[in-house]
């Protein structure tokens, strides 16, 4: 207590010097009054990734929970390795649409608790910034939880996963389950209900996403040649495109008043 | 500076401000004072460009809101009660951040003048974690003046400080007022507004039901006044 | 209470006709089909009601685009009619498909794209009302409403396309069916009985709308009320 005391007083002293000292023309700041799309965009993916970087909150508990997943899976369907090469790509896509609601959920309450949503909708920046800086960086917490996912997957079920083309379907997938996803996460926060509202809003909507790339990917696992997905592939392409245009459309009505 | 004409806000049914009339010259400090309910976190945070008006005018620094909110969000500093910064980063980081977000250049220099202003350079690379609810608050200060805004807005600023912090925020204030700022400050505790705040303005039930200027109420203490106002 | 305008008295009794003949042309007039039987006759209520639930569902995305367009809560109130009306038919239709199904396919339920689809966007329409109980502030319920039916109203079209990748043994009535897919030929009669209830249902669709529009109207008013008598 009484250290804290003597800190204050102290900080006190220098504010008080310091507050003398400054002249008010050093208050001219250089700025140019609206930053663009793209710097307020990555302002906020540097400032999400820098936070995580620190703490690991979010990454972790995304990691476990799909390890848990995983091992759940592994007995409750009796993985034998005829049921398994059925079941892969099905389980990988299970276990990242959960990991994903948990990041998702998390990422949009650290806004919302300290009203630093606020923070960032006072800022002179187009609403679209936020919307893009938030789901890029759900984006980003999604990869880094599946790029550890999928070697741990490969290694115990010694399936090869790490394919160019599995890993651009993994991501088309999760681009269009972040679009969507931060969207209503930026609404369910704003509810009664809050993080027990989100799956329920976001599976119904992102099915076709989901089982778009289940498609590809188990195609993809089974061995059939780029050809035979084109028509999944494609669906996924189309959801994404629709999606993150009716999220960036639709962005400012669920953020303002 | 600030301009409001016949101001209206609804909440469905619910009319939170009917018609309100409010003006700021250059300068003043006006502290915004009200018994709960009055409307008052709304009438700030449609100041701030944060909820639209229903009905009514209303136009800060020249532009109007809410068509041109970019220009005024530019012109703008708001501090709440929450101090809209991310625990996980420092001091320094989270400067930075919306350092980034008002498009400021020479980033470095700029956020070392506001650590000084609100006396916590020496704090600079700890995390916002760690820091004691006053040395939040001074810091969302310097989160708000990061961008030298021609206008203040402070929403119940001293909400869950101690009498030390409370004095320090009054330091600060003082100080960020002092630069020729237009200010706007919502408050209950009526001893911290008569000592800052250069004009009174009552509201009560979604209007202004009462205005004074300190010089106004030598005579008189603010309480009186305040009781008065509310009487009628 | 105001009393029922004239037009939706004529139309609630219209409504009533509507569905009796339908009922007779359904039950009576329409030959027995060859292959399913009796059975079969429970195939034109549920396309009836399916037509007005997806009917409900593409005039509720409309209804949300017009309120985030214009921010009159007259839309928002058309929207929520068109949700819980179609809500109502969509699960009738998976009822009566079910009824349909047990003897035909042997089974009540199958994953089938348009059953899949259909409780799918059953889901959705439980989201949408979950997602609008959590929300006290009427302009903030009716903006997140009108996202959340923008958002489903397009998904629900792509999920139907995606799940048709995995196989389908729904009949398929209108348009081109894929060379093996179980067709339904339908002669005069069973036309005219088929053409009959998607008019009718379509008229009661529309009865049932105007009726939650004043419904509606009502709770406003009553919510106006306690908010005057609380002050």
């Amino acid at each position: 207590m009484n250290k804290d005391k003597n800190e204050t007083q102290n900080a006190e002293g220098r504010m008080k010097n310091s507050a003398e000292n400054i002249h008010p023309s050093s208050f001219i700041v250089h700025h140019s009054p609206h930053p663009s799309l793209l710097k307020a965009t990555f302002a906020i993916v540097r400032k999400d990734l820098a936070a995580e970087f620190r703490s690991f909150e979010l990454v972790s508990a995304m990691l476990v929970f799909s390890l848990l997943v995983i091992i759940i899976f592994n007995f409750a369907l009796e993985l034998d390795i005829k049921v398994r090469e059925a079941a892969n790509a099905g389980i990988l896509w299970t276990t990242f649409a959960f990991a994903g609601t948990l990041g998702l959920n998390r990422s949009m309450s650290v806004e919302k608790d300290r009203g630093c949503m606020d923070g960032l909708l006072l800022a002179p920046v187009d609403r679209s910034a936020i919307y893009f800086g938030k789901a890029l960086s759900n984006l980003a917490f999604m990869i880094v939880v599946e790029a550890i996912v999928i070697p741990v997957y490969s290694m115990l079920y010694n399936v090869n996963l790490f394919r160019l083309d599995l890993l651009a379907v993994i991501l088309l997938g999760s681009i269009g389950y972040a679009a969507v996803g931060t969207l209503l996460a930026a609404m369910s926060v704003q509810t009664r209900m809050r993080e027990v509202l989100l799956p329920i809003l976001l599976f119904p909507v992102a099915i076709p996403v989901l089982l778009a790339a289940v498609k590809c990917s188990s195609g993809l696992l089974a061995g059939d040649a780029f050809s035979e997905i084109l028509t999944p592939f494609n669906l996924l392409l189309v959801y994404d495109v629709i999606f993150i245009a009716i999220a960036f459309m639709t962005f400012d009505f669920v953020v303002e008043e | 500076m600030i301009q409001v004409k016949k101001l209206v806000k609804r909440f469905g049914l619910k009319t939170i401000l009917r018609g309100l009339d409010f003006s700021v010259a250059q300068g003043e400090f006006v502290a915004l004072l009200g018994p709960n309910g009055a409307g008052k976190t709304t009438f700030l945070r449609i100041l701030a460009s944060l909820s639209r008006p229903s009905l009514g005018d209303v136009s800060i620094a020249g532009h109007r809101l809410p068509h041109e909110a970019a220009q005024v969000r530019a012109k703008l500093g708001v501090v709440s009660h929450m101090p809209l910064l991310y625990p996980d980063l420092t001091a320094e980081e989270n400067l930075q951040f919306y350092a980034r977000m008002y498009g400021i250049e020479e980033m470095d220099a700029r956020i070392t003048e506001v650590l000084d202003l609100v006396g916590l350079e020496h704090r600079r690379k700890d995390l916002v974690r760690a820091f004691s609810r006053g040395m939040q608050q001074r810091l969302a200060i310097g989160r708000a003046v990061i961008h030298n805004p021609e206008v203040m807005l402070f929403d119940e600023p001293y909400t869950g400080l101690d009498q030390d912090a409370s004095e320090m925020l009054d330091e600060v204030l003082r100080s960020v007022a002092a630069k020729g700022r237009t200010v706007v400050m919502t408050s209950h505790d009526l001893v911290r507004a008569e000592e800052l705040a250069t004009r009174f303005d009552i509201l009560s039930r979604g209007v202004i039901v009462a205005s004074a200027a300190q010089k106004d109420l030598q005579n008189t203490n603010l309480l009186a006044f305040y009781k008065q106002a509310l009487a009628d | 209470m105001q009393p029922r305008p004239v037009g939706l008295k004529i139309l609630d009794v219209v409504s009533i006709a509507v569905l009796a003949i339908s009922a007779y042309l359904a039950l009576v007039f329409a030959p027995t089909e060859a292959v399913m039987g009796d059975v079969q006759r429970v195939f034109y209520f549920h396309i009836g009601t399916a037509w007005v639930g997806l009917l409900g569902f593409i005039v509720a995305a409309i209804a949300g685009i017009a309120y985030l367009v214009s921010k009159n809560m007259m839309w928002d109130r058309f929207e929520v009619a068109a949700v819980e009306v179609s809500a109502v038919f969509f699960f009738i239709t998976i009822a009566l498909g079910s009824i349909w199904a047990r003897p035909v396919w042997n089974t009540w339920w199958t994953w089938d794209p348009r059953l899949t689809t259909a409780a799918i966007t059953e889901l959705i329409y439980i989201a949408y009302f979950m997602l609008r109980q959590g929300i006290d502030e009427p302009e903030k319920r009716a903006r997140f409403g009108a996202v959340y039916t923008l958002l489903g109203g397009i998904s629900a079209p792509i999920t139907f396309m995606v799940i048709r990748l995995f196989r389908t043994i729904h009949p398929v009535v209108i348009g081109a069916a894929n060379g093996d897919q179980a067709k339904m030929n339908m002669d005069g009669d069973m036309k005219i009985a088929f053409f009959f209830a998607l008019f009718a249902f379509t008229v009661i669709f529309a009865d049932l709308i105007w009726h939650r529009l004043r419904l509606g109207a009502l709770e406003e008013k009553v919510e106006a009320l306690k908010l005057n008598s609380s002050m």
